[in-house]
């Protein structure tokens, strides 16, 4: 067995008690919630018999440690519960969900990277001229801004006025029909099916709630960059390097950028996680089925399954985030074992 | 050193993420490109399309009137507001061809239509409404309840005599029967396709008809994605009443109003259903769009002092909170003026009209004269509850009342409920000393607004209000006919005593709003969910 391997093996053994504490965690939480499911779920004009065989029905009559061995016996074979608010069983909500907040959020930071970054060094390298100015303004106004403000805005320009865009109705208008499910993403999919036309579909559904994201995440990564940047290029080997006559390019993209990457990988990983369960706005607006408002919805109702499941998923997105951040590292920095 | 290197890594890092997908939705065969089409956008999400099941929430009931029919339905009738609304007052037949009920009211008898067939083929029988009505009133929960309110409570009271024959046995006789035969629970399942699909544990087929609807109504669902959108597809062998002007409809769910709004404006949508009562003043005004605003029948938003809070024991502290009510700056503000206003009515009662104004209207010095009776004169401190999941009015209304209640001497403060605890707190457990309320009645009689609302520990008697007399009345009257002479005389007299004792302050009738582009026919009914049979292409 190769150390990659070895490595890998040790992150999902240590994930294991992680994992464990979340089951257990988000269990009693949700139990702690204020609010009756049985009661909110009985509808409009149940009454006290009905409501009581609801909270049969949903098994939360029983005391609380026998629904928490229902709940790890229900999860062992793999079963999640039945959300509440949506009707369905909650793996399959997950797997429809995940990948449309996946597919909009990694867009979104594809963007911002492909903009924040450049512009990152390039205000780094030129500090108080007009590129540090105008990436200072961008992150202002890109934090300041709060995405469902920027997203009404984009609509009302692009959509409503200019008529380019279009309608905002999800990952796909409706004349096009999802494509046949490989990954979820209907981008790869799409691409996958060898259909050019739902692919352009998806891809224009993606462009204004994408761009609303980045706006929003393109702060910090662009703060982080200028930032490591700047520390990176005032250290003793930039000095050095300079001094042994290397050229510039070499020095910057070589030595320095190498060395500010670390501090900006961790920033991404962070605001991946972050984006991924905050789009909750941005999914309002353009009416993207995604995990955010799912979870948001869910807890609103004290609908324990999905709640669970939701925290659940999450855990093991983050588990696996960290895992590649952490091999990342390594590719960037040699000194970073993967011990 | 390791062997990782960056084509590894890409390598890795593809296979992760991958790992992490799960199976996607299923695609549903192809719909035609047609012009017969409408696009309907909605804030709501559908989480089942079997309303029987445990859970089934509000915006699911259009599934059992789109797709489904019962015996019989209701007539229509010009809107106020504009546009046309279902008739409480004519029953018409929808799979029921005709109907016979005996001369004591206890026997009704309904013949099926010949021709009704279920989307399969089959023939509608009476044992499918057999089963259908057994299935309502032995489901639990919601559908039981309502189904109760018609005297309908155990299967031994649905007889299918031969196929096209289907006998109700009722208890005693009641006006509300045949009208909550016509609301959307008592729907007909195809019960030979449910029964093939029913296990053991679930007999009533609920798992399967969640998802797979089998009926015999006017449209068939072609594809549901939960969370996203719903396709109709027209029924073409439909009996229940004229066929449909639309092939296809599509609702899909968008959450946020703002972008409904520009969805409609832009007119990539046909149609806007239950839109805020902003987006619906402003939309009226524009060319092009078609805003209906429905006065919702037999529903009241109601300022609610609870008995169980000392103060509002006194009549007096609960005349001095009608009186200071600012009533019009409300209404204009957290209703935009739409709906229908329930202040400065006629003291004397003289029809049963129901919902009705109260005589209250804002008048500050008899607040003040009020309270100065009161043995409360120098004032209290209340919370005033809302719910968070109500606040696009409450949040208003609240704040204005708040205002003017300090004026009398009444200090309130806001108290924001989460929506899931609001039930229990308001209604199960009525806890609230002061709060807004807004119950409507289905069933459009105001002895049933009266059952629900004032009877002391009925649900929707979140005051905790009990007289003897209203009990009595309410008793004697819910099941009598309309044109029996002790009617309106009871009603009246109901009236009279919910506005002496004030357990509920009315405000104002809520409107339902829809806003519409190039389609026409919309239909309002007491459900509150949209009936997408009658809308047709627009013709003006």
């Amino acid at each position: 067995m190769n150390a990659r391997s070895k490595m890998i093996l040790g992150r999902v053994a240590q994930a294991i008690p992680v994992i464990m504490g979340v089951v257990v965690i988000s269990f009693l939480l949700t139990r702690a919630l204020p609010g009756d499911p049985a009661a909110y779920f009985a509808g409009p004009a149940a009454d006290e018999a009905s409501i009581a065989e609801i909270r049969e029905a949903l098994g939360l009559d029983k005391p609380l440690f026998q629904q928490f061995f229902y709940y790890i016996a229900d999860l062992a074979r793999g079963d999640l519960g039945t959300s509440l608010t949506t009707g369905q069983a909650v793996m399959s909500d997950l797997a429809a969900r995940l990948p449309a907040s996946l597919e909009l959020t990694l867009v979104a930071l594809l963007l911002s990277c492909a903009i924040a970054i450049p512009l990152g060094v390039l205000a780094a390298t030129r500090p108080g001229t007009w590129v540090d100015h105008l990436c200072r303004v961008l992150v202002t106004a890109g934090v300041s801004m709060p995405t469902f403000f920027t997203g009404i805005v984009l609509i009302y320009v692009f959509y409503y006025l200019a008529g380019i865009a279009p309608s905002p109705l999800g990952r796909l208008d409706f004349i096009y029909l999802s494509p046949p499910h490989v990954t979820g993403f209907y981008l790869i999919d799409a691409a996958l099916a060898g259909d050019p036309e739902t692919w352009l579909g998806a891809l224009k559904q993606l462009i204004l709630p994408a761009t609303t994201l980045a706006l929003f995440t393109l702060a910090p990564i662009a703060r982080m960059t200028r930032a490591a940047m700047l520390s990176a290029l005032s250290s003793d080997f930039i000095r050095t390097a300079r001094a042994a006559g290397l050229g510039s390019r070499k020095v910057l993209y070589g030595y320095a950028f190498r060395n500010a990457l670390l501090p900006v990988v961790t920033t991404l990983g962070m605001v991946f996680s972050f984006t991924l369960g905050a789009n909750v706005l941005v999914e309002k607006v353009f009416a993207w089925p995604g995990i955010g408002s799912y979870a948001v919805e869910a807890l609103v109702v004290s609908d324990y399954a999905a709640v669970q499941g939701f925290v659940l998923a999450m855990a093991l997105l983050f588990v696996v985030l960290n895992l590649i951040i952490d091999i990342a590292y390594a590719l960037i920095d040699p000194r970073i074992g993967l011990k | 050193m390791t062997d990782t290197s960056r084509r590894n890594f890409l390598k890795l890092s593809g296979c992760t993420v991958g790992a992490a997908m799960l199976p996607f939705l299923k695609t549903m065969p192809a719909h035609a490109q047609s012009n017969g089409r409408i696009v309907v956008v909605s804030g709501q999400t559908i989480n089942s399309l079997d309303l029987h099941r445990t859970g089934t929430n509000r915006a699911s009931y259009q599934v059992a009137v789109n797709c489904y029919d019962r015996l019989v339905s209701f007539g229509t009738k010009d809107a106020p507001g504009g546009g046309l609304s279902y008739d409480y007052s004519v029953i018409e037949p929808e799979l029921a061809e005709s109907w016979k009920i005996s001369d004591d009211g206890l026997t009704m008898t309904f013949k099926i239509k010949p021709n009704a067939t279920f989307w399969d083929g089959r023939k509608v029988t009476a044992a499918d409404v057999k089963w259908s009505f057994d299935r309502a009133v032995s489901a639990g929960g919601f559908p039981t309840v309502q189904m109760k309110a018609g005297g309908l409570e155990r299967p031994d009271q649905f007889k299918a005599v031969d196929e096209e024959t289907f006998v109700i046995t009722l208890d005693r006789p009641s006006k509300l029967t045949l009208p909550d035969l016509a609301v959307p629970v008592p729907f007909i399942i195809n019960s030979e396709v449910a029964l093939a699909n029913a296990t053991e544990d679930d007999p009533w087929a609920m798992e399967y008809l969640h998802t797979t609807p089998a009926g015999s109504g006017a449209f068939k669902v072609v594809r549901w994605d939960q969370g996203q959108q719903l396709v109709y597809e027209r029924n073409d062998g439909w009996v229940g009443g004229p066929l449909p002007s639309f092939q296809q409809v599509i609702v899909r769910e968008v959450p946020s109003p703002a972008t409904r709004r520009a969805l409609v404006e832009r007119g990539d949508v046909q149609m806007s259903f239950n839109i805020p009562n902003k987006d619906a003043s402003e939309l009226e005004a524009m060319d092009g769009v078609d805003v209906y605003s429905t006065p919702i029948e037999n529903c009241i938003h109601c300022l609610c002092p609870n008995f169980s809070f000392e103060p509002f024991q006194d009549a007096n502290v609960r005349k001095a909170l009608a009186y200071a009510i600012p009533y019009d700056a409300i209404f204009q503000t957290a209703a935009y003026g739409r709906g229908a206003p329930m202040w400065g009515g006629e003291t004397a009662i003289n029809d049963i009209a129901w919902p009705r104004k109260s005589p209250y209207m804002t008048d500050m010095a008899k607040a003040k004269e009020h309270m100065a009776a009161s043995s409360f004169a120098s004032g209290f401190e209340v919370p005033l509850s809302i719910s968070l999941g109500l606040a696009d009015w409450m949040e208003p209304t609240a704040l204005l009342m708040q205002e003017a209640f300090a004026e009398i001497g009444i200090k309130t403060e806001i108290e924001k409920i989460p929506g899931a605890n609001w039930r229990s707190a308001a209604l199960v457990e009525k806890r609230l000393p002061l709060h807004l309320e807004n119950f409507g009645g289905w069933l459009n009689t105001p002895d049933y607004y009266f059952f629900w609302a004032y009877k002391n520990g009925h649900l929707f008697n979140s005051s905790n209000y009990l007289n003897e007399e209203i009990e009595e009345l309410v008793d004697n009257t819910l099941h009598i006919p309309m044109d029996d002479p002790a009617y309106a005389p009871n009603i009246t007299r109901m009236f009279e005593i919910a506005f002496e004792d004030l357990p509920r302050i009315p405000l104002w009738q809520p409107a339902l709003n829809v806003a519409m582009k190039g389609a026409a026919g919309y239909e309002f009914w007491f459900h509150r969910q949209l009936d997408v049979r009658p809308l047709t292409t627009a013709t003006t």
